[in-house]
Order: structure tokens, then sequence, then C-alpha cells
């Protein structure tokens, strides 16, 4: 132990701590100073940026004691309850909080640069501000709107860039901060890690490490003998179901018989301490004997290969999926010029920045019992009375969760209670149950709350990830360029369960037309288990894949046929009154013309040059289109469900409240819904509460996927707003003295014949008589048709165009996207400032698709063990982006807007290596790109790459139109 | 674990007879920022402004670098290039020895950690007429240490004739490498970009690159060494020529 005097945000600090402390625990768990967030613990992802002495340092791996007699800052200090540091103030200008678990860090790095810059009477440029921020990653944001902030804070008058939109309503279509982004910038707000619960145990989770063993014997016999340890479980302490998934029940709560990949979960332990529970995982035995694993989805399929899941008819085809439209021989015989490639594209690897954890609080928990109490407000405003099992998570899914948890338990699920915590981002990796089912066994098992967080390398072991795909797509075109067919064959690497690879790689397989206009299409996809990581949701749900391989092949043909790429793309286009691949009709809301025209006339504005070279730098545009479809769709029963209550206070003093259990993630949800409800009461958004994801006391409003949320859970807010103020009715009419049926409402009033009430008076003389002021909706989303019906798969579809500017190092091959100029037809931009920070989030996040990213694989063994082997965009990336917002509104959208989560991030992969072809005349047919390969191919006056360095096998041969 | 970073003089840049002398304990940042470094030993600049992060750069120190021993530590070849020296303290007292002796192989140390404390490291800062340059090219995918790193110091009389020069460079072995036939070659030749690009064949005839997985491929780096060593090359010689020196990619 040593003594560490230090001063913390202007407070006097004098505690014990051990030698081997780091700076972060110090702050976290003996000043409960949670405002510094950690992201991996292994000094990459800078997110628990403190200031020691004034300068920036990683707090997760500064030993407490280099501390010792120094003045440590944290972002608890910036502001007093009253004002606001202007950095703070200015990232809540520009929305440049979006999950807010980066913020703390962002914040305090630049806090440094400010001072800094300040001290020398300069302000921070461009590249100051790219220096100092390098390797503190955000993973929503896109930066560019941290830029901006911090230039703003350092006093330069620069506005927050808020793409034009249509005219705005009284709330929806104005440009305002997320509500919860204030406690966000103030290290406020409390993620899943930032809750304690006095008696709380720490579990930890006992991972196989091979890829695909069966299971001999499991021995816990030490493991429990350690002093400290409290609970061991194996899966034979599962009382209820032992398995979950969203789609199929093919995962084990605790591997029995077999363990399918290294991260499945065998025992998990509860120990006093996390240093107990990792020494007991250490003491349990388990015998394996090791099968050979699947490593791939192509040679999954083949006769004679191991068989990850026994006992199904179809051995390792998780999925055939086939779309088919019209007749592919006719469509080809058509065709003057056909091109026929096969492209590959990685797994990848969400890397929210928050790593999973789950608490398991017993029914029947009291915090006295262990000497403490509970702050009832820690849980968000909520009381902490525990008087069932409760699991606080970040979660997308929470009712989902409660019912998989419950069925483990083998209870019923109204017995269990999820109380959904901030989510420091989630992009589809937090749909499946990480923790959730373990900590409620455990804290039943122990009577005691009990916290799983999984550290950074343990969430790159464990959690779905992005498929890995080979797509081989044959396109054709007829010399005026008119598309005539399109056959592709899919293969989608699946993992060891099936999560939700099926909707998944259904996505991938309807999209793999593009939003053309193509009158035959055969597209057949194979998604197969192997013993990989699984795969599941990822932001752009399988067309991010398809996208890269339709937009290469269609600037490979408009370049056979001799046409603009533009122009070719806009003679095939999809409108209103044609048909998609999977039958169905466009009636309205198709946007994409108007975005290609935008993009392109931005584009082209000046002394346009599709490449050029200035130097050794070789400078291309590149051009992409794309489309996503809005909500479930495909038949799925798609419905949301939200809550309003309404209280008035003195005079004209109105609150709202409205409940669900839509996610939050970063995406800005809270501010549509607050907008939606808001518009239809006609009161001020911020007199609005949202309270997202307790079970307990908000609806179900559905999984927080597929760029459904704003569409039904915006739908489900503004009918419920509108069923309360029809529920308000009769009193208005008592009040008015009229005929409750003659009353209306609008702009805040109830009104009949010139005369009003206003809203608050009728919930005030309802609230004084008892009748009830709050009403709840359950909102169905239009129906949809199965694939195969030719029926509407989908009742909405978001456009986009995206136009990049990319510049290739002719010495080294290093690509560095600089411009990006985007259009994205949303249907109606509801909150434009949130709306923005989604499209520069996705564009950047797909720059690292193309670019950066690529979770490795070894013998079905990741590579990828750490962070620091897995490179996502950081600010340095970051082009710059002009954006514009189209709007062709969907009737059944509330207000005309449809998802827009994922699109952003779907056409810009494409785009870059439509463009490194023009700067090079390469083209790159495997994601990420190599710049290795990319140069060697440069200097070969190769013509295509199909690999990146390290992968060892080739690209399969895939042959299209058989079925395997 | 061993803190050095608050024993006395340990902590400081110092300029002692005719060396610029850095303390164990001071950071890559301190360096980055020193006048005296960034003129006088100008790779050195170079090569400790890229590692990690800004935050990564305020704590870790030069000295950390070089007792990791990598072959393309990237302070560590920027420091070789100034032919630089390390003093050891252990029992026995304190002694200066050469930088490249320091280096056994990769994350090996000649410094045994449990008896030997690597205290300073010094050069000789450079004069009229001499400078350096570095530079790296990192793969933007996975595994975070350069495909290749090299630096340069270089020195040219009036006629532009090479008087002096030192190249080294990394991952080329075991342990950071000392191109000394290219030494050789250069030495007396103008210094011109035709006689650089002989230089980079004569770093290519005489070391073995490696392919190494998820990194780079051979085929690369010897790209990389024919076209960027002849640029820092040519870097150098334009700083000793005496255009002003400004250190080139800090902080990306």
């Amino acid at each position: 132990m040593s003594r560490l005097q230090m001063v913390v945000n202007d407070r006097a600090v004098d505690l014990d701590v051990p030698d081997s402390r780091f700076l972060s625990e110090v702050l976290r768990e003996d000043l409960g100073l949670t405002g510094t967030k950690i992201g991996c613990n292994e000094a990459e992802c800078g997110i628990c940026t403190v200031l020691v002495n004034g300068t920036p340092v990683v707090s997760c791996t500064y030993p407490a004691f280099k501390a010792s007699g120094t003045r440590v800052e944290t972002i608890e200090g910036l502001s007093t309850d009253d004002n606001l540091h202007p950095l703070q103030q200015a990232f809540l200008d520009h929305g440049a909080v979006q999950c807010g678990i980066c913020t703390p860090g962002m914040i305090m790095t630049s806090k440094a640069l400010l001072d800094e810059k300040l001290a020398m009477g300069e302000v921070p440029s461009e590249n100051d501000i790219k220096a100092a921020l390098k390797d503190t990653y955000c993973r929503c944001t896109g930066y560019q709107s941290v830029i901006s902030a911090v230039k703003q804070a350092s006093g330069q008058d620069i506005p927050p860039y808020i793409p034009k939109t249509v005219s705005a309503g009284f709330e929806v279509g104005r440009a305002k901060p997320n509500p919860d982004a204030l406690a966000k910038i103030r290290g406020q707000a409390k993620f899943t890690d930032d809750y304690h619960f006095p008696g709380m145990l720490y579990a930890r989770t006992l991972r196989a490490g091979v890829p695909h063993a069966r299971i001999g014997s499991i021995d816990t016999s030490a493991a429990r003998a350690l002093a400290g340890v409290r609970a061991v479980l194996t899966h034979e302490d599962v009382p209820g179901r032992n398995l979950h998934g969203i789609v199929d029940l093919d995962w084990p709560v605790l591997c029995s018989d077999k363990v399918r990949y290294s991260g499945d979960a065998v025992a998990v332990v509860a120990a006093d301490s996390e240093s107990i529970a990792t020494q007991a995982l250490e003491l349990i035995k388990v015998d394996y004997e090791e099968l050979t694993a699947v490593t791939d989805a192509v040679s999954a399929l083949n006769s004679g290969a191991s068989v990850v899941h026994e006992g199904r008819a179809d051995g390792n085809l998780l999925k055939h999926i086939k779309v088919k439209k019209g007749d592919v021989a006719t469509g080809f015989d058509q065709a003057d010029v056909i091109v026929d490639r096969t492209y590959r594209t990685p797994t990848t690897e969400h890397m929210f920045l928050e790593p999973e954890c789950a608490i398991g609080v017993p029914a029947g928990y009291d915090p006295a019992k262990f000497g403490g109490a509970f702050d009832k407000d820690a849980v968000r405003g909520i009381t902490a009375i525990h008087d069932k099992l409760s699991i606080y998570v970040g979660s997308q899914i929470p009712y989902l969760d409660r019912d998989q948890a419950a069925a483990a338990l083998g209870r019923e699920p109204d017995q269990v209670r999820v109380v959904a915590t901030l989510m420091g981002g989630g992009f589809g990796g937090k749909e499946d149950i990480a923790g959730q089912i373990h900590v409620a066994l455990l804290s039943e098992a122990t009577d005691r709350p009990v916290k799983m967080l999984y550290s950074r390398q343990e969430s790159l072991l464990f959690h779905p990830k992005r498929h890995a795909t080979v797509i081989r797509i044959r396109t054709g075109a007829t010399s005026e360029g008119r598309l005539t067919a399109v056959a592709a064959t899919l293969y989608g690497d699946g993992g060891a369960y099936a999560s939700l690879s099926e909707k998944v790689l259904t996505r991938a397989t309807t999209h793999a037309s593009g939003p053309y206009d193509v009158p035959h299409v055969k597209v057949d996809c194979f998604a197969a288990y192997t013993n990989n990581a699984p795969c599941g949701a990822f932001r752009g749900f399988g067309v991010s894949q398809s996208c890269f391989a339709v937009e290469s092949n269609m600037d490979i043909l408009a370049e056979k046929l001799g046409l603009d790429a533009v122009e070719f793309r806009r003679r095939n286009t999809l409108d209103v009154g044609l048909v998609t691949a999977t039958g169905q009709k466009m009636r309205e809301s198709v946007g994409l013309n108007e975005c290609i025209s935008r993009v392109n006339r931005d584009m082209r504005n000046n002394d346009f040059q599709w490449s050029w070279q200035e130097g050794r730098s070789h400078f291309a545009w590149g051009f992409a289109v794309a489309y996503k479809n809005t909500g479930l769709g495909g038949g799925a029963p798609d419905k949301s469900s939200a809550q309003v209550e309404l209280w008035a206070g003195p005079g004209q003093d109105i609150r709202a409240e409205v409940r669900t259990t839509a996610a939050e993630l970063g995406q800005g949800l809270p501010a549509v819904l607050a907008a939606c409800t808001a518009e239809e009461l006609g009161i001020p958004a911020k007199c609005v509460n949202v309270l997202l994801g307790d079970t307990d006391y908000c609806p179900d409003g559905g999984p927080t996927t597929a760029s459904r949320q704003t569409f039904v859970t915006g739908n489900a807010a503004r009918h419920a707003a509108r069923s309360l103020t029809d529920l308000l009715s009769p009193v208005a009419g008592k009040l008015l003295a009229c005929d409750p049926g003659q009353v209306e409402f609008n702009d805040g009033c109830f009104r009949v014949a010139g005369n009003s009430i206003s809203l608050a008076e009728v919930v005030r003389a309802a609230s004084g008589s008892g009748i009830p002021t709050v009403a709840e909706y359950e909102y169905w989303a239009p129906k949809t048709e199965p694939l195969g019906t030719g029926g509407d798969m989908h009742f909405a579809f978001g456009f986009c165009a995206q136009a990049v500017l990319c510049e290739v190092n002719g010495d080294t091959g290093e690509v560095h996207v600089r411009k990006v100029v985007a259009a994205h037809d949303v249907g109606r931009a509801i909150n434009p400032l949130t709306l923005e920070g989604q499209i520069e989030g996705g564009i950047v996040m797909c720059i690292g698709y193309a670019l950066t990213e690529h979770y490795i694989q070894e013998q079905a063994l990741p590579w990828t063990s750490v962070m620091a082997r897995y490179k996502m965009p950081g600010i340095g990336h970051t082009p710059s982006i002009i954006s514009h917002i189209v709007e062709h509104p969907t009737s059944s959208g509330p207000y005309g807007a449809k998802g827009v989560g994922e699109l952003p991030s779907i056409p810009t992969s494409a785009a870059i290596t439509n463009a490194i072809y023009r700067a090079t005349g390469v083209r790159v047919r495997s994601l990420p790109v190599d710049q290795d390969g990319l140069l060697r191919a440069m200097r070969a006056g190769e013509k295509e790459v199909e690999l990146g360095w390290g992968d060892l096998e080739p690209i399969p041969v895939v042959t299209l139109g058989g079925e395997k | 674990m061993v803190d050095t970073s608050r024993i006395s003089g340990l902590d400081r840049i110092s300029i002692e007879h005719d060396h610029i002398v850095i303390g164990c304990a001071v950071t890559h940042t301190q360096i980055v920022r020193e006048q005296s470094i960034r003129r006088s030993g100008t790779c050195l600049v170079e090569s400790c402004g890229v590692i990690g992060g800004p935050q990564v750069r305020n704590v870790a120190t030069l000295a950390g670098n070089v007792a990791h021993a990598m072959p393309a530590g990237d302070g560590s070849i920027g420091l070789l290039a100034l032919n630089g020296e390390i003093e050891v303290a252990d029992a026995a007292g304190c002694r200066w020895m050469p930088l490249q002796d320091a280096f056994l192989g990769p994350g090996k140390s000649a410094i045994d950690p449990r008896r030997a404390l690597l205290t300073r490291l010094r050069f000789r800062p450079t004069v009229a007429g001499e400078a350096s340059a570095f530079t790296r090219v990192m793969r933007p995918q996975g595994v975070a240490l350069p495909m290749i790193s090299m630096a340069a110091r270089l020195q040219v009389d009036g006629d532009n004739t090479i008087t002096a020069v030192r190249i080294s460079l990394g991952p080329a072995g075991p342990v950071p490498h000392l191109a000394r036939p290219a030494m050789d070659l250069l030495k007396g030749r103008p210094a011109v970009l035709q006689e650089f690009k002989k230089a980079a064949d004569a770093v290519l005839a005489s070391v073995a690159l490696r392919n190494s997985k998820h990194r780079a491929t051979r085929e690369y780096r010897e790209e990389m060494i024919r076209t960027q060593l002849p640029m820092i090359l040519t870097r150098a010689a334009e700083r000793a020529r005496g255009s002003q020196v400004v250190p080139q990619g800090l902080g990306l």
C-alpha cells in the first residue's frame, strides 16, 4: 500500500491504495467519480482521459501512485451547477454527444488543448484538434461535430452543422440536443458499470478457449473451495431452459455437452472481488475432446465437414435464402455486356466503447442489510424497491432479455424486471444475451447483487460480429445502359450460433440487386454455421456486404459501356411504380433520384474531374448509392407501444412523460420521442421527459434494430399522445360547456367554436376529479409479407447517394478519404441535429469498413484478441462531409419519417473502392482495402486485387445459379 | 516496477559538453517539444512524435522504448541514426554504452531488469551542414506496429558531398538495424537523389526483410525502402544544406 495524496477537482484527497491500483480505479471506485469511463483498459481508446497537472493521460493504465502530489481534473470538476464549461456547451450545441460514453474523455482531452492554446494566446487549428484527439475514439459521431465543437469552444464562431430541411413544425423538424446529453457532458450519466449496490458481488465467465470440442467433465470443486467465492454455476445449475437465441434457440446459457466457439460460456463465478472470481476461473477443470474446427462458410457446406450442431437435417447449412424474379437466363441473353466478379467482405466488430455489463439484483434486496442505502435517484428517478429479480443492463431488446432470463430461471416473464441503463453504443451488438442470464442465476444463487462486467478483450471474444461474406455477382446490361439481369450467390459465415444470421443474410440477399429496376434477378444465399464467433446484427444488417458487391459491379459495367457512372445508375434507379427484386411495387417515398442529383451537382461543381494527380498523390471521386428497409419486414409482426402521461402544475405549467422500452444507443431516440409527443400535445419538447427501458414501468417498444424506432415508436408516441387528448376531450367539453364530440384539440388547446381551454387546465381538472391522465398506444406498422410471396416485404425504404473524394499515396498505397458528399432520403427529418450525427457517424463507420476494420480469426481462434489489434476510424480519418437531407415522406411514418440508423453506413465502402479504381487503375474486390496489396498491384500493373495480406486462403470458387 | 519519474535530474533534457542528454523519465512529449532536439536531433522528434497517441506520449518515455528492445521501436530507430548512447547504472556504477549494444533480440534487452537501470540517453546534436529525418509507414488494420520505420543522419560539405551518414531501420532483423553497407556507399558521394536510390538498393542487397503476417509483405517493405529511404535522405540533405527544419508527421 502507498499513501496517495492528491487534489482531485480542487478537493484534497488522502488515501491508502495498493501499488497495483490504477488512477481510473481510484477515481471510479474509491472516490465514486464514475464520470471517467473505461473502454479498453489497454491505453488504446482514450475515453478514460483525465488531466494530471493539466496534462492528459489515460487513467486506465496510469499507476495511481504516480498521481501523488498532483492536481487531477475529471469531467465532474468542469462545471458548476449553473455554469457549463464552454466545451460542454459547444458539445451540446453541436450534437457532439451521442451515446456519451466517450464524451468525458473527449472533453477532457480537448480541455487540455484549449488550456494550452489559451495560455499561448492562440486558437487551435483543425490539425491541432486532430492531433490532440488522435487516440481518443468515438464510435458514434464521426468526429465532424467534435471538431466544430472544439473550435467553437475556443472562441471561433463556428455554428453547428445542420443541413437544410423542409419547414419545421412546432417541434418536429427542429434541431435540438438529445435530452440526455446534459447529464452526459457533466459526467453524471450512469452506464451499467457506474451502478454500485451495497453487498454487490463480482462475476466472471469461464470461456471455452477452444473453438470446437466435446466436454468430458467439468470439475468446479477447487474453485468453490476458494475463499471469497460465493457461487460457481455450470449447466447443471440452470433451473429452466438452458438455451437462448433471438430467432433460433440454439445458444446454451452454459455449455453442457459441447463448445462451438472459443467464447462459449462453460461456467460462471460470483465472488467478493473480480480478482477472486478470476482466480476461481483458473481452478475450474474442464476436459475437452477437441473436434475439427469449421473455419469458413464455404468449406462448412462441403460434405464431410465437421458438424457444428448435430441433429440438424441440413448439417451446417443454417439457411438457404432465395430471391427470384423473372428469368435470369433471358435477362443475360438480352445483355450486351455482362460483368461477373467475386467479392469478399470481412468479419467486423461493433467496438461500442462500453463493454457489456449486467447487474442482477435479487428479489427482496435490502441495501440496509449490507450497511448501505440505495439512492433512488440513481436509477433514473425510479424507485429502487426490488420486489422481484431485477437485471440492470444496457440492452437493445429489454423485453426479450426479460423473457429469456425468465425462461432460463424457469419462471414467468413477469417475475423478472429488466431495467435498461444507458448504453455506450450498440450498433446491433447488444441485441443478443450477454451476461443478463448469468447475473440473474448468480444473484438468485447468492441472494446478493452481482455485477458482471466484460473486459474489452472478453467482449471481443464473445459477442456476435458482422458476417464475413463471399459474394459472386453477375450483372448484365444493354448497350443503352439498362440493367437486364442480376444473378448472385452469397456465402455468409454465421459463426457458432444462429443469432440473427437468417434475418441479416436475408437482407443481404433481398438487397443484392441494389436500388435498381432489374427485370430478372436470381440470388441464392447460403448462411452457414462455423466455429467462428457468432455473427448477428450490425448496422447495415447484411446490406453493407451486398452493396459493396452491387455497387462495384455497377462501376465496372458503366466503364465497359462507356457511360458515366452516375448516369448509368440514373437510368436504372428504382422509382415510384417500379418493382424490387422481391416483387414489391414502390408506391411512394422513393427519393433516390433526388439524392443522386443533389450529390452529383455538388460533386461536379467548379472544374470537376473524376481523377487527377498532384505530385505522388492520386486523387479520384467514387460514387455509390444504397437503400435499406425500415422495420422488421418479411411478415414479422412489427409493433411498438408507448405510454404518455401528463401532469399540470400551477398556471400553464405542464409536464409530460413518454415511456417505452425502445432503446437509446446514441442514435438520438429520446429527442425524436420528445418531439413527436410535444408536437401532438402542442407543448415544448423540453417539457417532455423520456423514460426508456424499464420493463415494469414502460410498455414494450420491441427491438431497437432495423432502423425502426423513429418509425414505430415515433408513431406509438404520437398516437399515445393523441389518445390522451381524446381521453381528455370529455373533461374539456365539460369545462367548455359543450358536447365533447365538438371539441377539437390543436396547438396545445382544446377548442370549440372560438372558445378554447389549455391542456394544462384540462389536465388539472382531470387530475382533480381522479380522471387518469395517461394513455398507452400499441402501434402496429403496416403489414408486410414474407419473402417469396411477391408482396410488400417492407413498409418503407430509405435511399441515399454518396460521393467520396479519395487520395491514394502513389508511394505507399495509403488511402485517405478527403471529402464526402452525401444525400439521404429520410422521409422527414424529425431532429436535423441528431439526424446529422447519424449520417456523419454512419459514413465514418463505413470508412472503417472499407479501410481499417477486420476482426481476424485463424483456425477459428481470434487473432484480434485486444483492441490494439482492431483499428476503427479515429479523428484523423474524418473527411469533410457535406450532407443533404432529402425528404420524400412515407405516408404511414410519423410526419413522413422513415428510418435512417443504418442507411448512411452502407454505400461508403463501395464509393471508396470505386474512387481507388479511378485513382490507381486497380479494382479492389476485398475489404478492408490493403495498402500493401494495392501498391503491389499498382507496381505490377495488375488490374484487380482480391485478397488482403494475411489472408491465407484464396477466395473460394463460387458457382452461380447452382444450389449446393 | 520502478517509477523513475520523480528522481531529480532524470526528468530533464540537458546539454552537457558535446551531447544532448535525456533523462530516463523524460517523456516523448518533452522530447517532441524540446527546441534543441527539434533542431539538432530532428529524426528523434519525428520518431517520438508518432508513438501512440498524445496521452501515451505524455507518460511513456524514450528510455522505455529503448528498454523494450523492439526491432522497430520508433524512438530506438530515431536514436540509432543519431548514434545515440545509453547510460546504465548498476552495482558496479554508471557507464555509457552505444545504443545498438542494448539490443539482443526482439524484446530482449542487454539491460538486466533486476540489477540495472537505464538512467540516461544521449547523442551529439547535429551541427551546421548536418541534419536528420525519420519516417514510418503504418498498416491501417490490425496490429499497431509499423510496417517499416527508417531514419537517417547526414552531413554534407560545401560541395554537397556526404561526409558522414547513418541510416537505421526496422523491422529488418531481430534488433533495430544499422544499414552499414549503404552508409559506406554514400560516404564521399554527392547528396543527390540518384545516390540515395543506390543507397536504398544497397540496403535491399544487405538485409533480409520478412513477410510478417497481418503486418506487411517483404515485397512491400522493399518497395518502401526503395521510395521512402531516398525521400528521407533527400529531406535530411535539404535540412543539412540549410533549409528550415520543420519536423514532419508529428502527432499523426
